[in-house]
């Protein structure tokens, strides 16, 4: 699929200015941005929930499926997991049930967890269980925003690695929004990187991280703290 | 339940409304003949010991008839409110799922009526409707719908901003199932709110028209007949009236009582359990002598909330002068809540025990108020996640660095003033003059944190502690932020705090690592050994769970199955055991204690 001269305006305000991207068939297109760069808003548009003027060509309405930040306020804190999860499918009452459980072991969650609240589960349960059910209405394209970055560390690889299986297992087309260069640049094909509205850089994950060709991908990556950069104490002199 | 009938309010909002709904239940047959008999002999009496209220026109007690009365008058307020609420829900929820033309037309007029007199909409609709109860109950109805709309309305359209309906629209459910599904159930609660308030002004109005001849017609009678009928009388028998009025003004406070009191512990439902404070086991500890070159030392530190909930559980910690300790762990293992205590800013009714509490050389809690208050006012530099909660938004971020000078240092406000603008240059705002008459809201995130830290500046700080200080900030505003930490540590000595979740970030600024797990330090190491040096199981999940630009990506990320118990249900043996590969038997039973490993490092494992 692809998106073509996309822009958002909310009033004089150019959030998403002429944005074109393609997102080809099975790969995971990473976009990095800071805030207020306005990769949300262009996810958003591909997913029909902001109005926009341009194209996105090559996928229908309800072919696009998007998982939000953040896994509390996404799901409904008054239905159970199963009701969630069902929630999109369009399948008599009786295949419901194996749809769902067979939805549950696809994100490695046990389907005893069908029963419960969503307050009950921890934070990457729940994200696992948007996943569930954005997959249920069997998208051609998922559009990930910043769904890690609710999340601990300790959590995060478990639903990256899901990411991955997906992609490698279904062929699964995606769109994955994150501020984090590591994250996106661990999960995607492609990066794209966005800057005050605009597509500034686009190509090969490993290509954009070695050699970036703009200057605002430099200074993005040279911001990417490091671990054991930091340097041992100073000798106290009294 | 319990917490509604701790507060007086809700006690005897509690109480009157259960006597009230008794009274209903069990007058008419217990009164009913009583004061239906009519006695020609005693008419137009007023109190007597037979008759404490009095009798009415044909001799019937009235007393008798307020008893039995609380029936129709209860029962037609609960119908008038059930009209209006089911009108209201109704009419406030169509916007929503009518197209956008006729959802206009159904908020406009809903806005002209909540507008409009509410008692004038009822007496219009009770004439039109018909003299009488039903005529009253379908006019009370109309008048408190409008009210009913509007709050579904707000209530529904904070609701449809939700991220969960925004999934339910991608996935194509109808907007009618949306409404009844999602929106409904989630704004329940402040309807049923609304409503317990709504009864006691439906029973006040409708009072209000029986009073006025609009509503019960004889031979029934409700409170509102019964003062109609009294009233003419209440000069020469007060009461003959007063019984009625009691009646009705008791049960319209009692609602409304019970209403209130129902929206506060509604509200207070998100806060810690009240029960009462579990009692810590006190544990002897060897405390040893103070450490005369630290800045903060902290022995033994505990944080609880009543309810057994003990986020922070013996946190013991060092601080040399020059220092950055960086304090990490996944989100509720309580590093805030260390740094509160530190400064003295648990919030009530949080509890803090420690064996020591050192700030330069000095217990913080022995110290008399006022000079414990001067020390953290001058020693102390707090910054934290949010640089607008440490800035007043109304003062200007000038006035507001000056004022620390004027307080804590006797400076005069010229000087001080001066002062404020070399602190806010310092940290490399630009223009300082200039910013320093500008509002908080002028500023942009990372020149606010700039300002927080200058703030800090002020004084001669000797401990900084910054509470994820960059969690809010892109990632280049969080490198020269970090930048201007490690400088100010350098140049002024003082011993440096760094609170964060993200051990990358603490990583590359710290000098010392402490990393928390539900409540307690479980390993404490030099930053360099951070990468692969790392001792406890969890730290070095924790490290391979972390994508950097070399991690490989042909191979599957490590991460931590599930989660760390929350404050109230830490396990006696290690809180990590239950996601620990290397758990043994003896690690559910028996908690290890941190002990050094190594030169300058200190780990709490079994294993290692
Ligand atoms: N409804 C709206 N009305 C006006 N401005 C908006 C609206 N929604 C977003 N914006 C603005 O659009 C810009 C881009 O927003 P967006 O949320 O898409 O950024 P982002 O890159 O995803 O940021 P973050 O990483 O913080 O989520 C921001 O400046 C934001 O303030
Ligand atoms: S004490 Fe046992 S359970 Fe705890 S971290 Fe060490 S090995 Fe794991
Ligand atoms: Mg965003």
């Amino acid at each position: 699929m692809i998106i073509k001269n996309l822009t958002v305006r909310f009033g004089a305000f150019t959030a998403v200015d002429d944005v074109t991207l393609e997102i080809p068939d099975g790969a995971i297109v990473g976009l990095v941005g800071e805030s207020g760069s306005g990769k949300s808003t262009l996810a958003r548009a591909v997913s029909g929930l902001v109005p926009y003027s341009g194209a996105v060509e090559g996928v229908d309405r309800r072919g696009v499926q998007m998982v939000f930040q953040d896994p509390l306020t996404s799901l409904d804190p008054r239905m159970t997991v199963g009701a969630s999860v069902a929630e999109g499918l369009r399948l008599p009452r009786a295949a419901r049930q194996a749809e769902v459980e067979r939805l549950l072991s696809l994100v490695s969650l046990p389907v005893s967890l069908a029963g419960r609240y969503s307050r009950e589960l921890s934070g990457g349960q729940r994200q696992r269980v948007a996943i569930a059910r954005a997959l249920g209405a069997r998208p051609t394209l998922l559009v990930a925003d910043e769904i890690t970055s609710a999340l601990d560390v300790s959590v995060q690889g478990a639903v990256l690695n899901l990411i991955r299986a997906l992609r490698e297992e279904f062929g699964l087309t995606m769109l994955f929004i994150s501020h984090n260069l590591a994250v996106v640049r661990y999960v995607s094909d492609v990066v794209a990187v966005m800057h005050r509205g605009r597509l500034v850089e686009t190509g090969p994950a490993e290509r954009v991280v070695a050699a970036p060709a703009h200057d605002y991908t430099r200074s993005l990556l040279e911001a990417v703290p490091r671990l054991g950069r930091g340097r041992p104490a100073p000798e106290v002199t009294s | 339940m319990r917490r509604l009938l701790r507060t007086p309010a809700g006690l005897a909002g509690t109480v009157l409304v259960t006597a009230m709904v008794v009274l209903a239940v069990a007058g008419p047959p217990i009164w009913g003949a009583e004061a239906e008999r009519i006695d020609s002999a005693s008419i137009l009496q007023g109190a007597t010991a037979a008759h404490p209220l009095g009798t009415d026109n044909l001799g019937r007690d009235i007393l008798a008839r307020v008893l039995v009365a609380g029936r129709l008058s209860l029962t037609l307020a609960l119908l008038a409110t059930l009209v209006g609420a089911t009108a209201g829900v109704l009419l406030g929820a169509l916007p929503s799922v009518l197209p956008r033309r006729g959802a206009r037309l159904v908020t406009g007029s809903v806005n002209a009526l909540v507008a409009f007199p509410g008692l004038l909409l009822a007496m219009f609709t009770a004439v039109i409707a018909g003299l009488g109860a039903r005529g009253a109950v379908i006019g009370i109805g109309t008048a408190v719908a409008p009210g009913f709309a509007r709050l579904t309305q707000t209530l529904a359209a904070s609701v449809a901003g939700a991220d969960y309906v925004s999934a339910a629209r991608m996935l194509g459910v109808s907007r009618w199932r949306v409404m009844t599904r999602h929106v409904l159930p989630n704004i329940a609660e402040p309807l049923i709110l609304n409503f317990t308030q709504a009864l006691g002004g439906a029973l006040l109005a409708l009072a209000g028209m029986s009073f006025l001849g609009l509503g019960v017609q004889p031979p029934s009678f409700d409170w509102g007949r019964l003062l109609f009928d009294g009233f003419g009388r209440i000069y020469a028998t007060p009461a003959v009236a007063l019984g009625p009025a009691a009646a009705i003004a008791l049960a319209g406070i009692g609602f409304n009582l019970l209403g209130d009191a129902l929206a506060h512990a509604a509200a207070r439902r998100t806060a810690p359990p009240g029960t009462d404070a579990e009692p810590g086991a006190p544990r002897p500890v060897a405390l040893g002598e103070p450490d005369p070159d630290a800045v903060l030392e902290v022995r033994d530190l505990t944080v609880a909330f009543p309810g057994g909930v003990t986020p922070v559980r013996g946190l013991s910690l060092t601080i040399a002068p020059g220092e950055i300790v960086g304090l990490v762990g996944e989100s509720g293992s309580g590093k805030s809540l260390t740094a509160a205590a530190i400064g003295g800013l648990v919030p009530y009714p949080g509890e803090v025990r420690a064996g020591r509490l050192r700030l330069c050389g000095a217990d913080v809690r022995e110290l008399p108020e006022a000079e414990r208050r001067r020390l953290l006012g001058t020693s102390l530099a707090m910054v934290f996640q949010n640089p607008m909660a440490a800035l007043n938004p109304a003062l200007k971020v000038g006035g507001q660095l000056a004022e620390v000078a004027v307080v804590h240092q006797g400076a005069s406000r010229a000087e001080a003033a001066a002062r404020a603008v070399d602190r806010l240059d310092h940290v490399r705002v630009p223009e300082p003059a200039t910013r320093a008459r500008q509002h908080p809201h002028e500023l942009s995130g990372g020149m606010r944190q700039r300002a927080v830290i200058a703030m800090g500046l002020m004084g001669a700080p000797r401990l900084i502690v910054a509470d994820e200080p960059t969690t809010a900030l892109d990632v280049t505003v969080q490198r020269e932020i970090l930048r201007l930490l490690r400088e100010v540590t350098a140049e002024t000595g003082a011993a440096t705090l760094f609170i964060s979740h993200d051990i990358a970030v603490v990583g590359e600024l710290c000098h010392r690592v402490v990393v928390m797990y539900a409540g307690r330090v479980v390993e404490e190491l030099p930053v360099g050994e951070l990468a692969s040096g790392a001792a406890h199981p969890y730290t070095r999940a924790l490290v391979a769970s972390l994508p950097d630009m070399e991690t490989d990506r042909s191979l599957p990320l490590a991460s931590i199955p599930g989660r760390q118990p929350p404050p109230a249900e830490v396990p006696d043996g290690c809180a990590f055991a239950a996601r620990c590969e290397l758990a043994t038997a003896r690690c559910a039973a028996e908690r290890p204690p941190l002990i050094p490993y190594g030169t300058a490092r200190r780990v709490a494992c079994w294993e290692v």
